[in-house]
C-alpha cells in the first residue's frame, strides 16, 4: 500500500488535473469516508456505493457509520476468496489480497445502502471485529471466522457455528478438498 | 460441556442458609454437587466469581426438540423453571450450500437456493435470479416481473399460514395446526398448477421465470384467495381474542426497536416493535411500487404482536395477488436472449441452431461479466440478501445468501432470557426460524 501512495504522490505534480477530476463521488457517505480515512477507494459497483477500507480501520468506519451517518443496521458480513479467480476487475489504489471482507451497512433513518470491503492477506487473515459496534456481528462474523478461517479480533465468541468444533480446515476456502471422504479399498496398497 | 471443568458451577462461598437448603434438598444433582463444591473451596477458594450460580443447570433443548422448527438446538441455563440465559446452537443441518453453489451454473444456482428458506422457496430463487441479473444487466420483461411478484406473494401467504399452524401447535392450540395446513395447501396447489412442484418450485430463473402460467391461472387464483380470506377470519375469530391465547401470549418475549437494529433483525420481528420497515415499500423492487398495500405493524414486540401482524400480512398478501391478477400485462415471460434462456423444446427439433443453445446452455451455462453485487429482496422473515461474486466464467466465485433466519435467531437471546422453559418454546416460534436457511 506504501509503494501504491509513494507512486500517486509522484504523479500528482506532472498530471494534477487528471488526478482531481475523478475526486468528486457521487455518495455523500462514501466521500465522507474517503475523507476521514486515508487510503479508502470509492467505488461504484453496479449503482451501488462501495468502499474499499484498510482492514484496521474496519471498526472505526463502522462506528463513524453508526455515530455519524446514521447507518442503524449491519446487514450482513461476508467473507470471499479470491484464490482461483479468472479474471478479477482492478482497482485502482487497492492492492488486491486473497481474501476480502464485505460489510453490508443499511441506514433506515436515510434509507440507503453502503458496502464497505476491506482486503485481507492469505498470511494474516485478521479483521477487526465489528461486534463491540454492531451487536449483530456475531454470527456471520462466527460463520466468516468458520468458512474462510478469517479471525475477528475482538470477537466475544470466536468458535465454529455451522461445522462440527472438531472440523479440521475451512470449507469455503477454495484450497479445502471439498466434501472428500477418505475412502480405503479392500487390498489397496496406498490407502488415500 | 461444563463437567470437565470441575467446580466452574459451583460456589466457592456457600453461605449457611444455602447450605442449609442444599441440605434438606433431595434432588440428587444437587447432593452430588456438595462435596465437591467442599473440595474446591479447599483446594483453590476464591476463584471462582459466579457465586450465585451454584444451583442452575445447562439443559439442552433439542436439536431433535418437536418445538424447535426442526434442529435447532437451544442451550438453556436454568433456575428451576426460570431460564436465565438462552444460546441457539445451530450447524445441524449444515449441507454446505454455498459451497454447493460455488460448483453450479448460474443456470442450474436456483435448483441450489430453493432449498435453502423452503417454506418461501420463491424469495430465495427470485433474490438469487435478480442478482445474476444485476451483474448482467439485464431488464426482465413486465410480464415475468408480475409472474414473479404474483408467486412471491402466494408463497409469503404459504409461509405465514404454515407459521400460524405451527405456531398454534407450539402454545397447545393443536388444532391450528390442522386449520393453517389445510389452507396452505391449496396455496400449495396453487403451485403444483403453475410450476409443477408444491415445494423447492425452482420457477423463477435468471432471465424470467421457468414458463408461463397456465390456462385459467386466474380463476384458481381467486377461488384460493378466497378460502384463505375465509380461514384467516376463522384464525382471528379463533385466536385473537381468546382469553388462554392472550395469557399465552402478551407481553412475552418483549423486544425493543434498539435491540432489533443492534441485532440486525429485520421482518415481522423488527415491524412488531413498531418500527414500519418493509422494503417493499421502503426500496420498491419488482412492481410493488404499482400496486396497493399496507405496511403491517404493531407497537409491543411481543409474542402475541409477532403473531397478529404475520396472520394480517397474508390479507395484505392477498391484496396484492388480486392486484396481480388484475393488472397482469402480456408479453414475454422471460427474456428473448439465445444466450441466456433455453429455447422451446419445439424448436430444437427444427433449428440446429437452438439445439447448440440448449446444449451450450444446459452444459456450459452462460457466462457472467466478472464482478460482486449484492441485492435485497422482502422474504416473510425479513430481509433476504444474495452477495454475488463473479469472476466472468460461468459459476460464481460466491454466492452468499444473506439468511434472515440466521440473523433473527440471535433475538433468541434477549428475548429469552428471564423467561420460563414453557415460554422458551412460544418465543422460538415467535421468531419463526425455518433451519434450512438457517444452516445453509
Amino acid at each position: 500500500m506504501a509503494d501504491d501512495t509513494a507512486r500517486e504522490e509522484d504523479h500528482e505534480p506532472a498530471d494534477t488535473g487528471d488526478e482531481t477530476a475523478p475526486v468528486p463521488i457521487p455518495d455523500e457517505v462514501g466521500a465522507a469516508i474517503v475523507a476521514r480515512f486515508p487510503g479508502s477507494v470509492f467505488v461504484e459497483s453496479h449503482g451501488q456505493p462501495v468502499v474499499y477500507v484498510e482492514r484496521a480501520v474496519m471498526a472505526d468506519v463502522a462506528r463513524m457509520l453508526r455515530d455519524e451517518e446514521q447507518f442503524t443496521m449491519l446487514v450482513d458480513t461476508v467473507a470471499v476468496d479470491h484464490l482461483l479467480d479468472g479474471s478479477r476487475p482492478e482497482i485502482e489504489g487497492v492492492a488486491a489480497e486473497r481474501f476480502e471482507v464485505v460489510v453490508n451497512f443499511l441506514s433506515h433513518t436515510r434509507n440507503r445502502r453502503i458496502r464497505i470491503v476491506s482486503e485481507v492477506p492469505a498470511t494474516d487473515p485478521t479483521v477487526p471485529s465489528l461486534t463491540p459496534v454492531y451487536a449483530g456481528a456475531n454470527f456471520p462474523e462466527r460463520e466468516s471466522y468458520d468458512l474462510f478461517g478469517i479471525t475477528f479480533e475482538g470477537h466475544p465468541d470466536l468458535t465454529r457455528i455451522l461445522m462440527p468444533d472438531d472440523w479440521h480446515g475451512h470449507p469455503l476456502r477454495k484450497d479445502d478438498a471439498a466434501a472428500r471422504v477418505p475412502v480405503t479399498f479392500k487390498g489397496d496398497p496406498s490407502p488415500r | 460441556m461444563t463437567q470437565d471443568q470441575p467446580g466452574r458451577t459451583e460456589p466457592n462461598d456457600v453461605s449457611s442458609a444455602e447450605e442449609a437448603r442444599l441440605e434438606r434438598q433431595t434432588d440428587e444433582g444437587a447432593q452430588q454437587l456438595k462435596p465437591r463444591t467442599r473440595e474446591m473451596v479447599l483446594a483453590g477458594g476464591g476463584m471462582w466469581p459466579q457465586d450465585d450460580l451454584g444451583d442452575t443447570m445447562i439443559i439442552n433443548m433439542g436439536p431433535q426438540h418437536p418445538s424447535t422448527h426442526g434442529v435447532l438446538r437451544l442451550m438453556m441455563e436454568l433456575d428451576g423453571e426460570d431460564v436465565l440465559q438462552i444460546k441457539p446452537v445451530i450447524g445441524y443441518l449444515h449441507t454446505g450450500m454455498e459451497k454447493t453453489g460455488e460448483e453450479l451454473t448460474y443456470v442450474q444456482g436456483t435448483t441450489n437456493v430453493t432449498r435453502m428458506d423452503y417454506a418461501s422457496n420463491f424469495a430465495n430463487e427470485l433474490v438469487y435470479s435478480m442478482a445474476v441479473e444485476r451483474l448482467l444487466d439485464v431488464e426482465v420483461p413486465e410480464r415475468a416481473t408480475w409472474i414473479r411478484m404474483l408467486m412471491c406473494e402466494l408463497s409469503r401467504m404459504a409461509s405465514h399460514l404454515l407459521f400460524q399452524a405451527t405456531n398454534g401447535m407450539d402454545m397447545g392450540a393443536v388444532s391450528m395446526l390442522l386449520y393453517g395446513w389445510r389452507e396452505r395447501e391449496e396455496v400449495l396447489r396453487v403451485f403444483e398448477l403453475v410450476t409443477g412442484l408444491r415445494m423447492n418450485c425452482n420457477y423463477i430463473r435468471p432471465g424470467g421465470v421457468a414458463a408461463d402460467l397456465p390456462d385459467g391461472w386466474q380463476q384458481k387464483i381467486l377461488e384460493v384467495c378466497d378460502l384463505v380470506v375465509a380461514g384467516v377470519a376463522e384464525y382471528d375469530e379463533m385466536l385473537s381474542q381468546n382469553p388462554i391465547w392472550l395469557e399465552r401470549t402478551v407481553g412475552l418475549g418483549v423486544i425493543t426497536t434498539e435491540q432489533c437494529l443492534d441485532l440486525s433483525i429485520t421482518g415481522p420481528i423488527l415491524r412488531s416493535t413498531g418500527f414500519a420497515w418493509d422494503l417493499r415499500k421502503a426500496q420498491p423492487y419488482l412492481a410493488y411500487d404499482q400496486v396497493e398495500f399496507d405496511t403491517i405493524y404493531t407497537s409491543n414486540g411481543d409474542v402475541y404482536d409477532r403473531f397478529r401482524i404475520r396472520l394480517y400480512e397474508i390479507l395484505e398478501s392477498v391484496k396484492i395477488v388480486r392486484q396481480c391478477v388484475e393488472k397482469m400485462p402480456d408479453g414475454d415471460y422471460r427474456v428473448q436472449d439465445k444466450k441466456l434462456t433455453p429455447p422451446p423444446r419445439a424448436r430444437i427439433d427444427e433449428s440446429m441452431e437452438a439445439l447448440i443453445h440448449h446444449f451450450k446452455l444446459f452444459t456450459e451455462g452462460f457466462k457472467v461479466p466478472a464482478g460482486e453485487t449484492y441485492v435485497s429482496i422482502e422474504s416473510p422473515r425479513g430481509e433476504i440478501g444474495c452477495y454475488m461474486v463473479s469472476d466472468g466464467s460461468s459459476k460464481p466465485v460466491r454466492m452468499h445468501i444473506r439468511g434472515p433466519s440466521f440473523y433473527n435467531l440471535q433475538s433468541i437471546g434477549p428475548m429469552g432470557s428471564d423467561s420460563l422453559v414453557a415460554d422458551a418454546v412460544a418465543i422460538v416460534s415467535s421468531v419463526d426460524p425455518i433451519l434450512g436457511e438457517v444452516d445453509r
